[in-house]
C-alpha cells in the first residue's frame, strides 16, 4: 500500500506516481483575511468544489447580518419593540452566537437552533433544518398510488396512522371512492388512538426535557398499551401501512374490544398519575407558566396550527372544520388555554388525550358491521379465495400489484388533524398509476418556523422548555 | 361534497373576491374551490383574501408540469376560521422566467414554504427577506423535484484507489 490520502487536508505525500498527481489548491492555512472553510478538506484527485465563502456547509442558511435581520424581524413579526430589553444604548455589544443542535439531546431529532446571546437574553435566533431531507416527495413520484402509503408513514413517525389516511384520503377523492362504514370507524378509532400515543411520548420526553425524569418512565408505559394493539392489528409498532386506498389493510383481530377498553382504563389512571405529578409541583410550574407565549395573531400569520394553536386560545381543528372519514358523528370537545404558554400546550395535550379517548370508546361502541375496504376491485385487491376460481379476480391482482391502479387527472388538497396539528397533502395526478406530484404540509414545519417568534428576547434556559412544547418531529418537518 | 353544494359555497364566500377580481378564474377541483391568479397580481389577492377573512395561512408549494405552459405552477392554501372554508391560489410561472412575487409580506409563514420551493424548484420569489436553500445543503447543484431532474443518479467519488503496488 503506498501513501493514503490525509483526509485534513487532501495532501497526499509525494512518491512516485503521486506525486504527479495534481495537488489541490486549496492548503491547511487559510488565505489571508478569510476564515477556514470546510472545502478545505476536500479529497485529491476530486473535482474542486465551489467555494461559496461562508463557514459551513448550511452557510447561507446562517443567520443575515444584524442589518438585514431588522428587516426581516419586521416582516416576520419576531421584533416587538416595547419588550426588547437587551436592546438600546446601555446594551453591551458583546454578544455571542451559539448553535444549539443539530445534534443535542433536547432537539428531538436533528434540528440546529443558531442562537445570539446577549447574557442569558436570546436576541435572535434562527431554527436550521434539512439534516433528515430524504426527499420523500420525490421518492412519492415513483411510487405507485398502492405503494404511496408505505412512504408517507415514514414522515410523521409519531403519528404515522395520520399521514396514511391523508393520503388514503386524497387518492379516494380523485377515485370517486366511497369507504365502507366499518372502514371509516376502524380509521377514525385507530388515528386517536394514534393520537392518545402521540401525546403520550411527548409528557414523557417534554417531561424529561423539564427535568421531570420520572415522566419518561411513565409516558412510554402508558404509550406500550397502545402500541401492542396496534402491532396487534397491524402488524408492526410504528410506520403500519395500515390505512390504504379504499379501507384499511386489515379487520381488527379478535378481543379488539376488551383491548381498547384496557387502554382507555390504563391511559385514564396514567393522566391522572401525570396531572398530580405535574401540576401541582412548583418547579414544573415556575418552568412552564408564561414561557415561550405565542399569541393567536401570530399563530394564523406562521401557520401555526394543532395544539400550539389551540393553547393561544382558537379552537380550529380540522376535526370539527373540516370533518373527515366520518369523524362528525361523535361527540368530543376542543380544549383550548388562554395564554399560548408551555403550561397551556401541556393542559391541552392532556385533555386532548381524553377526548381522543372518548372518541375511541365511541368508535368502539358503535362499530358498524360489513367490510373494512371497499369493493372496487379496481382499487382494492380480490381476497385470496377468489383469485383459484376467477379468471378475473387473478386479473385484477395482477394488475394492482405490477401497474398499479390508474387515478383520475386532478389536484386535491386534504388535511387531517394529526397529534402536531394540520397535516395536509397536496396530491397532483395526471392520470397515471403513480402521483404527478405530492406535496405534504407537515405541521411541524410550520411549527419550527414560529420558534423565532416564541424564543426571541427569552431566556437561553426556557430554550428548552419552549422546544419541546412545540412538539417538533424532525421527519415531518424535513421529509 | 356534491357539486351543487360547492356552487353554494363559493357564491357566499368568495364573490367579493371575485367582483374585486375580474381576472381571477375561480374554479371547482373535485369539490374544492380554487382560483388562477395571474402571476403579477398574487400580492394584492393575497392581501385581499385576507381581508376578506382567508387569515389563516395554510401551505405553498409549487408543482413541475413540464409540458404544460405555463410549465411551473406555486398553490397557496389558505384557510377561513369562521365559517370554516378554505381557499387555494393557482399560480402559473412560465419556464424561462422561474419567478414569482413573495408573499411573505402578507403571511410571514410563506417564508419557509418559499424557501422550500426555491431550493427544490428553483423558483425565485422576489421580496422575500431571505431567499436561501432550506433543505438540501448550500452547495447542492439543481433543484431535485423539477421533473427533469432524474432520480438516483448520485454522482459518486472514489479515492485514488492504489492498486499498483
Amino acid at each position: 500500500m503506498s501513501n493514503p490520502p490525509d483526509i485534513v487536508t487532501g495532501e497526499i505525500e509525494a512518491s512516485g506516481r503521486d506525486a504527479q498527481a495534481k495537488r489541490p489548491v486549496s492548503s491547511g492555512e487559510p488565505e489571508a483575511g478569510r476564515r477556514r472553510t470546510t472545502h478545505d478538506l476536500w479529497l485529491s484527485g476530486t473535482e474542486a468544489p465551489v467555494d461559496t465563502g461562508r463557514f459551513t456547509d448550511e452557510g447561507s442558511q446562517e443567520m443575515l447580518l444584524v442589518e438585514d435581520q431588522a428587516v426581516l424581524a419586521e416582516q416576520m413579526g419576531t421584533l416587538v419593540v416595547d419588550d426588547y430589553q437587551a436592546l438600546g444604548a446601555e446594551s453591551s455589544d458583546e454578544t455571542q452566537i451559539i448553535n444549539m443542535g443539530p445534534q443535542h439531546p433536547a432537539t428531538h431529532g436533528v434540528l440546529r437552533l443558531q442562537i445570539e446571546l446577549d447574557g442569558e437574553t436570546i436576541r435572535r435566533v434562527k431554527p436550521i433544518i434539512g439534516y433528515l431531507h430524504t426527499g420523500m416527495e420525490k421518492t412519492a413520484e415513483t411510487l405507485t398510488f398502492m405503494q404511496g402509503p408505505t412512504n408517507v408513514t415514514r414522515m410523521d413517525y409519531l403519528s404515522p396512522l395520520h399521514n396514511e389516511l391523508v393520503f388514503s384520503m386524497a387518492v379516494e377523492r380523485l377515485l370517486g371512492v366511497e369507504v365502507p362504514p366499518r372502514a371509516q370507524a376502524i380509521r377514525v378509532m385507530m388515528t386517536e388512538l394514534n393520537r392518545v400515543a402521540s401525546h403520550l411520548l411527548w409528557c414523557a420526553t417534554t417531561g424529561l426535557d423539564i427535568g421531570a425524569l420520572s415522566m419518561m418512565i411513565y409516558g412510554w408505559r402508558e404509550r406500550e398499551l397502545v402500541l401492542a394493539f396496534f402491532e396487534k392489528t397491524t402488524g408492526l409498532r410504528m410506520n403500519h401501512n395500515y390505512i390504504r386506498p379504499g379501507g384499511v389493510a386489515a379487520d381488527l383481530p379478535d378481543g379488539w374490544e376488551d383491548d381498547v377498553a384496557a387502554i382507555d382504563d390504563g391511559v385514564r389512571a396514567g393522566l391522572a398519575d401525570y396531572e398530580a405529578l405535574l401540576l401541582g409541583n412548583p418547579i414544573f410550574l415556575e418552568r412552564t407558566r408564561g414561557v415561550g407565549v405565542l399569541t393567536a395573531a401570530e399563530c394564523l400569520a406562521f401557520g401555526v396550527t394543532g395544539p400550539l394553536l389551540r393553547a393561544s386560545g382558537i379552537d380550529y381543528d380540522v376535526r370539527k372544520a373540516f370533518p373527515y372519514s366520518g369523524i362528525e358523528q361523535y361527540e368530543f370537545d376542543v380544549p383550548t388555554g388562554q395564554n399560548g404558554d408551555v403550561y397551556d400546550r401541556f393542559i391541552i395535550r392532556f385533555e386532548e388525550i381524553r377526548q381522543s379517548l372518548r372518541i375511541v370508546a365511541q368508535a368502539a361502541r358503535t362499530m358498524p358491521r360489513g367490510d373494512y375496504r371497499t369493493d372496487d376491485r379496481k382499487v382494492t385487491p380480490p381476497p385470496r379465495a377468489r383469485i383459484d376460481q376467477s379468471m378475473e379476480a387473478l386479473i385484477h391482482h395482477f394488475k394492482i400489484f405490477t401497474e398499479g391502479f390508474h387515478v383520475p387527472a386532478g389536484e386535491v388538497y386534504e388535511a387531517v388533524e394529526s397529534a402536531r396539528g394540520e397535516l395536509g397533502m397536496y396530491l397532483v395526478s395526471s392520470g397515471g398509476a403513480k402521483p404527478w406530484r405530492l406535496h405534504v404540509r407537515g405541521p411541524s414545519f410550520a411549527n419550527v418556523q414560529a420558534l423565532p417568534a416564541m424564543l426571541t428576547d427569552s431566556l437561553i434556559a426556557d430554550t428548552i422548555a419552549t422546544l419541546a412544547s412545540t412538539d417538533p418531529v424532525m421527519g415531518d418537518v424535513d421529509r | 361534497m356534491t357539486d351543487q353544494s360547492a356552487a353554494e359555497e363559493t357564491g357566499a364566500g368568495y364573490t367579493g373576491l371575485a367582483e374585486r377580481f375580474p381576472d381571477a378564474a375561480f374554479s371547482q377541483s373535485y369539490g374544492q374551490t380554487v382560483c388562477r391568479v395571474p402571476r403579477d397580481r398574487l400580492v394584492e389577492f393575497a392581501t385581499a383574501a385576507v381581508a376578506e377573512g382567508f387569515s389563516m395561512f395554510v401551505d405553498l408549494c409549487a408543482v413541475d408540469y413540464l409540458h404544460r405552459d405555463p410549465r411551473f405552477e406555486v398553490v397557496v392554501n389558505l384557510a377561513s376560521l369562521d365559517p370554516p372554508r378554505r381557499l387555494r391560489i393557482l399560480v402559473g410561472v412560465p419556464g424561462d422566467d422561474p419567478t414569482a412575487p413573495s408573499i411573505t409580506g402578507v403571511l410571514p409563514g410563506a417564508n419557509f414554504y418559499e424557501r422550500e420551493a426555491f431550493d427544490l424548484f428553483g423558483i425565485e420569489f422576489s421580496g422575500h427577506p431571505d431567499l436561501t436553500r432550506i433543505l438540501l445543503p448550500d452547495d447542492w447543484v439543481g433543484h431535485p423535484l423539477r421533473k427533469d431532474a432524474p432520480v438516483g443518479s448520485v454522482p459518486v467519488q472514489f479515492k485514488e484507489a492504489n492498486t499498483a503496488s
